[in-house]
């Protein structure tokens, strides 16, 4: 029951916040973006009359006090219509959704790469020897602090130029999601990695650590079978860390590789100035960051359930 | 368990032994990160120092040489030098990063501030509206603020600094929190002094340290994001020598001419990760903790 009652309190959380970044996002389109009637016409060069930009106006309901356009808006949003984009002429929502899957891949791929990395990187590394323990740090503080397109630029000489192994993009086959993947991955995994080895450091202090090792237990079973579980709980926080960096990342990477999916979109639409495109974007990642919490906080409550009862 | 007990013993000892900072206690690591931001500095500061050439000057007799030769570093696809490039694209990266986290910072301590000492409602409206941008990774919203605006250098400073005003906001509305609640500011209190003196004077300097730091390890990032935007088109213009457009144009040659993505490639990671070093060890010395 208070499960329930806390996910239903997240979910109205969940929902406020997407209320919020559709009124930011009403917001920007109207107070800054100019005459929309125009951009719908294809910007200030179309050079439209008079008459046009009225009827564009009447049908697009811009004539309409500024509240009831903003509760049009809201019901458009709240039944997934992203409105118009500017320039594909298609729906914003079959825009997306056209691109998604290829982008949700990629990002799906190097979240799991990322995230067995770092597990692996964290148990072989906690509480061992300094010499060992400051490298790793090292690489990861270099890791962490290298922007994304330079760790593609990397794999990309080294891969692609040099070896040959891996196609430089495109998005035919499953060689060429390998090193995009793996780029994303490398730029979210030394932040991981460091977070989850603190974790793991902490929790093989406690007292049930020493209680199994005296019971016998191999060094090896003590950190997968017990400490891993409690250092995980506190870092699956960081999710939304992720999301943020996988959903920012993929714009870089899908740039770098010529890949198509929601970063190509956003960013051709950012160069041509097709704001319902861009801000459908923005509210979809809103609206993923709020699902991945939800979840996340469901999960958390299933794993400790000292949070529901706290 | 003896030998951990003795060794924090020396350490504690250590600390209060020798609190000055000795050559000793520096590592080779943060040895080569403070070197290495020298050097930017002086390519900051004075360019022709470093290298006297003209950045833009242009040789088409001579392009793609590769490094080694009479050029340095090479040249790029109009035979400019691309050493000379490198040491004057530096100042339009450091100032694109500074500014941006100056805008980042200013703006966040006047957010974090009103959240932490306005009214209750307020607050909540000022946190919630943060949880929103929070729930939108910091380039996306720099992309939004570059569609309203448009491209360009300045464009970019603006994008990235709105971008980066929830992460301080948030952190400054913290710490505010915990001076309100401290002794200090309680004393400051029962002495008499008006609500603006102990915030000018003990909230807001106690609210905004440990800002400071964090504010270092974040010029390094927003030096990353702001060559990020160049390379996507979005900030510095080619022929710009700025560190990310230079990149963006060597990708169209990294075939046949990989020194052109290579050296701006190292030049900004070297400066970002030498950035991030010194600010995690100003962190580690803020915090109390000396070597390891």
């Amino acid at each position: 029951m208070r499960l329930l009652k806390r996910i239903g309190f997240r979910l109205l959380v969940g929902i406020g916040v997407l209320w919020g970044a559709a009124t930011l996002a009403f917001a920007a389109l109207h107070l800054t973006a100019g005459d929309p009637a125009l951009a719908i016409l294809g910007g200030p060069d179309a050079r439209p009359t008079q008459e046009v930009l009225e009827q564009v106006r009447r049908e697009y309901g811009l004539d309409d006090p500024v509240i009831v356009q903003y509760l049009h808006y809201l019901g458009r949003v709240a039944t997934g219509d992203l409105g118009q984009s500017y320039v594909l002429r298609v729906p914003v929502l079959d825009a997306i959704g056209e691109q998604i899957w290829s982008t949700a891949q990629l990002a799906l791929i190097a979240a799991t790469t990322a995230i067995l990395l770092a597990l692996t990187i964290a148990l072989l590394t906690a509480r061992r020897r300094p010499w060992l323990r400051s490298l790793v740090s090292g690489v990861e503080v270099v890791l962490a602090a290298t922007p994304t397109f330079v760790i593609g630029f990397a794999l990309l000489i080294v891969f692609s130029f040099t070896l040959r192994l891996f196609p430089i993009g495109g998005n035919s086959g499953p060689s060429s999601v390998v090193l995009p993947a793996l780029t994303l991955a490398l730029s979210v995994v030394g932040t991981l990695s460091q977070v989850l080895r603190n974790e793991l450091e902490e929790v093989l202090e406690q007292p049930f650590i020493l209680t199994a090792r005296t019971r016998g237990m191999r060094d090896a079973s003590v950190r997968v079978l017990h400490a891993l579980r409690h250092a995980v709980i506190p870092t699956v926080t960081m999710s939304g860390f992720l999301v943020a960096a996988l959903l920012g990342g993929s714009v870089i990477t899908e740039t770098l590789f010529a890949r198509q999916g929601l970063g190509t979109l956003l960013l051709n639409a950012v160069y041509a100035k097709d704001v319902p495109v861009v801000l459908g974007v923005v509210i979809l990642s809103a609206g993923v960051y709020v699902v991945i919490n939800l979840a996340v906080d469901i999960a958390y409550s299933l794993i400790d359930p000292r949070v529901v009862t706290a | 368990m003896t030998a951990e007990i003795r060794a924090s013993e020396t350490r504690a000892l250590r600390s209060v032994a020798r609190p000055r900072v000795t050559l000793w206690d520096l590592r080779p690591g943060l040895l080569l990160a403070i070197g290495y931001l020298v050097l930017l500095a002086v390519a900051f500061v004075a360019p022709d120092l470093l290298a006297p050439g003209d950045p833009l000057a242009v040789d088409p007799q001579r392009s793609f040489q590769p490094p080694g030769g009479e050029h340095l570093l090479g040249t790029d696809d109009s035979g400019r030098d691309v050493y000379t490039r490198i040491v004057h694209g530096a100042r339009l990266s450091l100032l694109t990063g500074l500014a941006a986290t100056a805008i980042a910072t200013t703006g966040g301590t006047v957010v974090g501030l009103i959240a932490g000492l306005g009214h209750r409602v307020l607050e909540g409206v000022i946190m919630r509206l943060l949880d929103i941008t929070l729930a939108v990774p910091e380039l996306l919203l720099a992309l939004v603020v570059i569609t309203l605006l448009g491209g360009g250098t300045s464009n970019a400073i603006w994008a990235l600094g709105v971008g980066g005003i929830p992460y301080y906001a948030r952190m400054v509305r913290a710490q505010v929190h915990l001076a309100r609640r401290s002794t200090y500011v309680e004393a400051a209190t029962t002495l008499g002094l008006t609500r603006l003196t102990i915030i000018l004077r003990h909230v807001l300097p106690n609210s905004i340290r440990p800002l400071v730091v964090l504010a270092t390890i974040g010029v390094g990032s927003m030096i990353g994001a702001g060559a990020s935007l160049s390379f996507l088109g979005l900030g510095a213009e080619p022929p710009s020598p700025e560190w990310g457009a230079a990149l963006s144009i060597g990708r169209n040659f990294i075939a046949n001419a990989p020194w052109l993505v290579i050296v701006p490639a190292a030049a900004l990671t070297l400066t970002v990760v030498s950035i991030t070093v010194v600010g995690r060890e100003l962190r580690r010395r803020s915090e109390g903790r000396t070597g390891r």
